[in-house]
């Protein structure tokens, strides 16, 4: 299954109803389809595609553009191992190049039993808490070579640690709250209309720019 | 983790929470830190949006995402009478070294819909967005909290402290490209689109930006001084910091220090010596090293050393002497430190984040990264070191903007460079390549003919990996 449930096919209607125009929906909606599926199937970017009116090919466009989105599957857990200025300057190579030797697989695979795919990733601002690195976009900071060890044995074994993670494809655990009676006033981008509060640029207050 | 100057001198305009506990909930929001939550907005919304905005130019608030351009001068580009405006948070915080934006999300994500709240009111705005980057569900978790919060309290949406302004704000987040992080790019994605920026001119946001509408994007720092700005007024604003660059600025100070971390400076009065080793901040260059060399403002910002060192953090001084306070990324490299191996991270970053929309950047950082690279794994040719110049000078053309070198004679060239592309990016690659070439031209040569120097990165297996108990 890849195109929406019912149920995230009514959250992603919800979603692209927020903007003024439909196709700005595009990478949230990516988002929430590879939260259910872990990864970006073209059946859920046909899909994407439908809900924000345009074409399969623009949705791929788009979505092949970015990072995040990974159009084949990926393993559980994304380890994602900054190896940018930061970091480096405190060991993210090192740390690299035994994550490699530990998982068997070099930066950009997946491990045989799918459960990690490593990265070589630039900059995740965490530059103070250096070297520092993202389990599927959760940090975990001030990584030494026990610390790694710990880390890779918790996600292969889905124990410890593991269980802080959700799986791949799984963005913000809480989620804006916005229903079409909530908004304001949304106008479309053909209308010309003045806010009303604009109105107040007539008449000064006493107060002035300070 | 986040220790912060305890100056009672300094006020903190936006760090003022960063170590209250629960200060992402609107209740501590409203009753702790530097102002009372959500006053800012009431102060704001008892002037006219006009007001507002000359306020904002009067306190010179310079905007914090790396141009640093006025941001009040900038909602003033916004052409009269066309309609709707669209006010758009840049939280796509990605230049290496810079860590702040995420803090401001996740520690204070009221102040930040507070300050673009205040924003929207004076440009009237019909809609904000708030543009987080794809790689941090915890800020995008915490803001989506805080405006849920909100909403309810009638704090966005319609008839916003019940008076006549309303608009929506919507979280919205990317998917990993830091090209995003400039604003036309920013508002392609955000349109749905590949995120490659727009040729300015035309496409000026403030004129023809979402949609074709006016809009303004502004980083998520400079809109989070907005409430502390209009709580406490401009004069207060601009008794913190210089003349020409009033408030304060939030550091990330990373790299080879004993207390990395992110700390609130007032600009001009500090300088990088102050920030390096005053126990306050930095504490010293770890294990008693020498400091070898620094970048002042993220990863696009020229190379500066010891003689950079009494600088203050101020965007003109930093700007003359070849540089850039940028995104308020200061990254510290001892004397431990290898130029090329750093040399070659920073141009990997910018060679891998190319768009690819023009040709002297897509092909210019590739080469820039191969040439490295093989320097690098010893396969470096004697003509490698002129080669990276001439690839680099056809992305940025003549003297490139670098420090002074006294001991060599070398003047410094001033900042910004010039370009051959749409947006600074592939400019942005060169700076580590002239800082590092123009200072320690040995290094590469040593590394083009001495075979014996190998990679840094190939530690062996289950060798111990340094770092981390040092800071």
């Amino acid at each position: 299954m890849a195109r929406f449930s019912p149920d995230n096919e009514a959250l992603a209607r919800r979603i692209v109803d927020r903007y003024p125009v439909a196709k700005s929906a595009t990478i949230p909606l990516c988002h929430l389809a590879q939260e259910q599926d872990g990864y970006l199937a073209p059946d859920a970017m046909e899909h994407v595609a439908e809900l924000v009116g345009c074409t399969p090919a623009e949705v791929l466009g788009t979505a092949s553009f970015y990072e995040m989105f990974k159009l084949h599957p990926v393993g559980r857990y994304c380890l994602n191992i900054c190896t940018n200025i930061s970091c480096r300057l405190l060991g993210a190579s090192e740390l690299l190049a035994r994550a490699e030797e530990r998982l068997g697989v070099r930066a950009g695979g997946t491990t045989a039993d799918g459960t990690i795919t490593l990265e070589d990733v630039e900059c995740i601002a965490a530059c103070t808490e250096a070297p520092a690195l993202q389990v599927n976009y959760r940090y975990v900071e001030r990584v030494d070579a026990a610390a790694l060890d710990a880390l890779i044995d918790d996600l292969r074994s889905g124990t410890g640690r593991a269980e802080e993670f959700p799986p791949h494809g799984t963005l913000g655990l809480v989620r804006q709250e916005l229903g079409p009676d909530d908004l304001a006033n949304v106008t479309p981008p053909g209308e010309q209309v003045e806010p009303v509060w604009f109105a107040r640029n007539a008449a000064p207050t006493d107060e002035g720019a300070s | 983790m986040t220790d912060q100057s305890t100056d009672p001198a300094v006020p903190r305009v936006v760090s003022s929470r960063f170590d209250v506990a629960d200060a992402h909930t609107l209740e501590v929001y409203r009753t702790t830190g530097s102002f009372p939550g959500y006053a800012g907005l009431a102060a704001a919304l008892e002037r006219t949006p006009d007001e507002v905005r000359e306020s904002v130019v009067a306190a010179t608030l310079l905007g914090r995402g790396g141009a640093g351009f006025p941001a009040g001068v900038k909602w003033g580009f916004c052409p009269p009478g066309v309609w709707p405006r669209y006010v758009v948070v840049n939280g796509d915080e990605s230049e290496p070294g810079t860590y702040k934006d995420r803090m401001l999300m996740e520690r204070d994500p009221h102040q930040l819909i507070e300050g673009a709240l205040i924003a929207a009111y004076a440009i009237g705005a019909a809609q904000v967005f708030l543009y987080v980057r794809g790689e941090m569900p915890h800020a995008q978790e915490r803001i989506a909290a805080a405006l849920n919060e909100a909403l309810a309290a009638g704090l966005v949406g319609r008839n916003i402290l019940g008076t006549d302004f309303s608009v929506d704000v919507l979280l919205h987040w990317g998917a990993g490209a830091y090209i995003v992080g400039e604003e036309t790019a920013l508002i392609e994605s955000l349109e749905g689109n590949r995120g490659m920026p727009r040729l300015k001119p035309p496409f000026f946001p403030a004129a023809k930006g979402l949609y074709m509408r006016p809009t303004i994007v502004n980083n998520v720092e400079t809109l989070a001084n907005l409430p502390w700005l209009m709580h406490h007024g401009v004069d207060a604003y601009r008794a913190v910091g210089t003349e020409t660059s009033p408030g304060t600025r939030l550091i990330a100070l990373s790299g080879h220090v004993r207390r990395p971390g992110v700390y609130e400076v007032p600009q001009g009065t500090t300088t990088f010596r102050d920030l390096f080793h005053d126990e306050r901040y930095g504490g010293g260059i770890r294990d008693g090293n020498e400091l070898k060399m620094f970048i002042p403002g993220g990863a696009s910002a020229p190379w500066f050393f010891p003689e950079q060192i009494d600088l203050p953090l101020e965007a003109r001084p930093v700007g003359a002497a070849g540089s850039m306070l940028g995104s308020g990324a200061v990254v510290v490299m001892d004397e431990t430190t290898d130029a090329v191996e750093a040399c070659y991270s920073l141009v990997r970053f910018f060679a891998r984040e190319s768009c690819g929309k023009c040709t002297p950047c897509r092909e210019g950082t590739t080469w820039e990264e191969k040439i490295l690279e093989r320097i690098l794994e010893g396969h470096g040719r004697p003509s490698d070191i002129d080669l990276l110049l001439d690839v680099a000078d056809n992305i940025s053309p003549g003297p490139y903007p670098v420090a002074a070198d006294p001991e060599h004679g070398l003047e410094a060239v001033p900042f910004p460079p010039k370009q051959t592309t749409i947006c600074p990016l592939g400019p942005s690659s060169v700076a580590p390549i002239t800082s590092a070439i123009r200072r320690f031209r040995s290094e590469f040569e040593a590394r083009i003919t001495r075979r014996d120097l190998i990679p840094v990165s190939s530690a062996a297996p289950g060798a111990a990996v340094t770092g981390g108990d040092d800071v």
